[in-house]
C-alpha cells in the first residue's frame, strides 16, 4: 500500500483532474481547510470548477485564493459572507451559487459518502431551499427530500495521520472534514504531523483509512484565524 | 421590559430561558450576550455547530487557537466536560430534537410563528449558515430583536414579507418593548410581558401582527 506522496502537487498529478470538475473542501471558515491542496490546485490551473465547501474563504486566503484565478464557476456553500471578491464576481454574473443549508449539507455529503440515495429533512420546509423539491409529510410533519453530493475529489486536512491514511483530527478542525473524506471518488488528505502505521490508537481514530486514497504531510501551515477574539 | 434598554437587558431577558441542564445554542450578535447571564448554580451546555458542545470564554492572549473557533468564527475555549465532533454529528442534535433551546436574531417574525432572517432581495445574500436548521430541530426557538426595523416598521407581522427562514417554528420573541408567546395553532402572538412606561395602545401601534393579550406580573 502506497499513498503517500510528497507534495500536494504530486497528489493532484497523480488524480489528473480536468476543468469542470467537482471538488468538495473540509473546513469551516478558515478553521481546519486544506490550505496546501487548495495552493497546489491554483498551481494546477484548472477550471470551471464546481467547488462545494461550507464557506469561500477570504478574499486573500483558503478558497479565496481560486476565486483570485476564476477557477470557479459555482460554489455550493451554506454561509458566504467574509469574501467581498465572492460578492463581486456574483454580482457580476461570473459565479454561481447554491446555498444550502449547514446541516443538510453536511448530511448530503454524509449520504454521498454513505451509499444514500437521499433524504427527508425538515429543515428549509415552507422556504425558498425547498422550491421544486418533493416535499411529504411523515408521521404529521413535514419534510424536504434532499440528495446526496459526491464529489470527483475531496479536499480534507487533519492534525495526525498514519501512512495508511487513518485521520485524527484537532478539536473544531473536524467540521466538514470528516463527511467530505467519504464523498470523494478520490480524497487527498493533508496532515500536520505523519506516523508510521501502528503510532495512532484505533480506538482515536476519526477518519478510517478507506477513505483516503493519498496523503501527504503539509508542507507549510498558516493557519490563519479570522476573527481572533480574547478575553 | 425596560423602554430603551440595552443589547445587555435583551440578553438579560433572554437568559430568563434558561434552565438547569439545558443544552442551548446562541446565535451571532444579542443571543451570544446571553452566555454571560447564565444564573448562578445553573449548568446550561452551549452548542456551537462547527462542532463543539461545552463552548468557554474567550481565550486569554497566550491561549489563542486556530483549531478552536465558534460558529461566529471568534476564537474560544472548552469547558471541562466539553466534546468535539464533525458538522454530520453536530446536525444531528440539532435535527434530531436534541437541543433543548436556541436563541437568534430575526429580521422579521409572523403571528403563526414563520421567521425571516436570511435575505433581503436586492441584497447579497451571504447564506442560511446553520438558521434553517435550529428552527427546525432545537425543542424551544426564541427570537432576541428589535420590535421596530429603522424606519419604524413593525419587524412583528401578520406574514412575513421577507424570504422564510423557517415556518410555524418559533415559541418566544424577545424585543425592548415586549414580550410575545406564539399560539401557533391560533396563528396569533400572545403579549405577556411590557415595557411598564408603554401602555398597550402603543404597544398595539408599533405591532402590525395580531396579538391578545396575557400579561404576567
Amino acid at each position: 500500500m502506497k499513498k503517500v506522496v510528497q507534495s500536494a502537487a504530486e497528489a493532484l498529478e497523480q488524480v489528473g483532474l480536468k476543468d469542470g470538475a467537482t471538488v468538495l473542501v473540509g473546513g469551516f471558515g478558515l478553521c481546519g481547510i486544506p490550505e496546501n491542496l487548495i495552493l497546489a490546485l491554483r498551481e494546477l490551473g484548472v477550471k470551471d470548477l464546481t467547488v462545494v465547501s461550507n464557506n469561500a474563504g477570504v478574499d486573500d486566503f483558503g478558497l479565496g485564493l481560486l476565486l483570485q484565478t476564476r477557477q470557479i464557476r459555482k460554489m455550493v456553500s451554506s454561509y458566504v459572507g467574509e469574501n467581498k471578491l465572492f460578492e463581486k464576481q456574483f454580482l457580476d454574473g461570473e459565479l454561481e451559487v447554491e446555498f444550502v443549508p449547514q446541516g443538510t449539507l453536511a448530511e448530503r455529503l454524509r449520504a454521498g459518502g454513505a451509499g444514500i440515495g437521499g433524504f427527508y429533512t425538515p429543515t428549509g420546509y415552507g422556504t425558498p431551499v425547498a422550491e421544486g423539491k418533493e416535499t411529504r409529510e411523515i408521521d404529521g410533519r413535514m419534510y424536504v427530500l434532499e440528495k446526496p453530493i459526491r464529489g470527483d475529489l475531496a479536499l480534507v486536512k487533519a492534525h495526525l495521520g498514519d501512512t495508511h491514511g487513518n485521520l485524527i483530527y484537532r478539536k473544531t478542525a473536524r467540521n466538514f472534514n470528516a463527511p467530505v473524506a467519504t464523498a470523494g471518488k478520490i480524497t487527498i488528505a493533508e496532515v500536520e504531523q505523519l506516523v508510521p502505521v501502528g503510532d495512532l490508537d484505533p480506538d482515536q481514530v476519526h477518519t478510517p483509512s478507506i477513505f483516503v486514497n493519498m496523503l501527504l504531510k503539509g508542507a507549510h501551515y498558516e493557519k490563519r484565524i479570522e476573527q481572533r477574539t480574547t478575553r | 421590559m425596560k423602554s430603551g434598554s440595552s443589547r445587555e437587558l435583551l440578553a438579560k431577558r433572554a437568559a430568563q430561558e434558561l434552565r438547569d441542564g439545558y443544552y442551548v445554542n446562541l446565535g451571532i450578535g444579542i443571543p451570544t450576550l446571553v452566555a454571560n447571564y447564565v444564573p448562578e448554580g445553573m449548568t446550561v451546555v452551549l452548542h456551537s455547530e462547527n462542532g463543539l458542545l461545552g463552548i468557554g470564554p474567550f481565550p486569554e492572549d497566550g491561549e489563542v487557537d486556530a483549531d478552536l473557533i465558534n460558529a461566529g468564527k471568534q476564537t474560544v475555549t472548552a469547558l471541562p466536560g466539553a466534546s468535539y465532533f464533525d458538522s454530520a454529528t453536530s446536525f444531528s442534535m440539532i435535527r434530531g430534537g436534541h437541543i433543548d433551546l436556541a436563541i437568534l436574531g430575526a429580521l422579521e417574525v409572523s403571528q403563526a410563528g414563520d421567521i425571516a432572517n436570511w435575505m433581503v432581495p436586492g441584497k447579497m445574500i451571504k447564506g442560511m449558515g446553520g438558521a434553517m436548521d435550529l428552527v427546525a430541530g432545537a425543542q424551544r426557538v426564541v427570537v432576541v430583536m428589535t420590535h421596530n426595523d429603522k424606519s419604524g416598521a413593525s419587524k412583528l407581522l401578520k406574514e412575513c414579507t421577507l424570504p422564510l427562514t423557517g415556518k410555524s417554528c418559533i415559541d418566544l420573541v424577545i424585543t425592548e418593548k415586549a414580550v410575545f408567546e406564539v399560539d401557533k395553532q391560533g396563528r396569533e402572538l400572545v403579549l405577556i410581558e411590557k415595557d411598564p412606561d408603554l401602555s398597550l395602545e402603543e404597544i398595539r401601534a408599533c405591532t402590525e401582527a395580531n396579538f391578545r393579550v396575557a400579561l404576567k406580573d
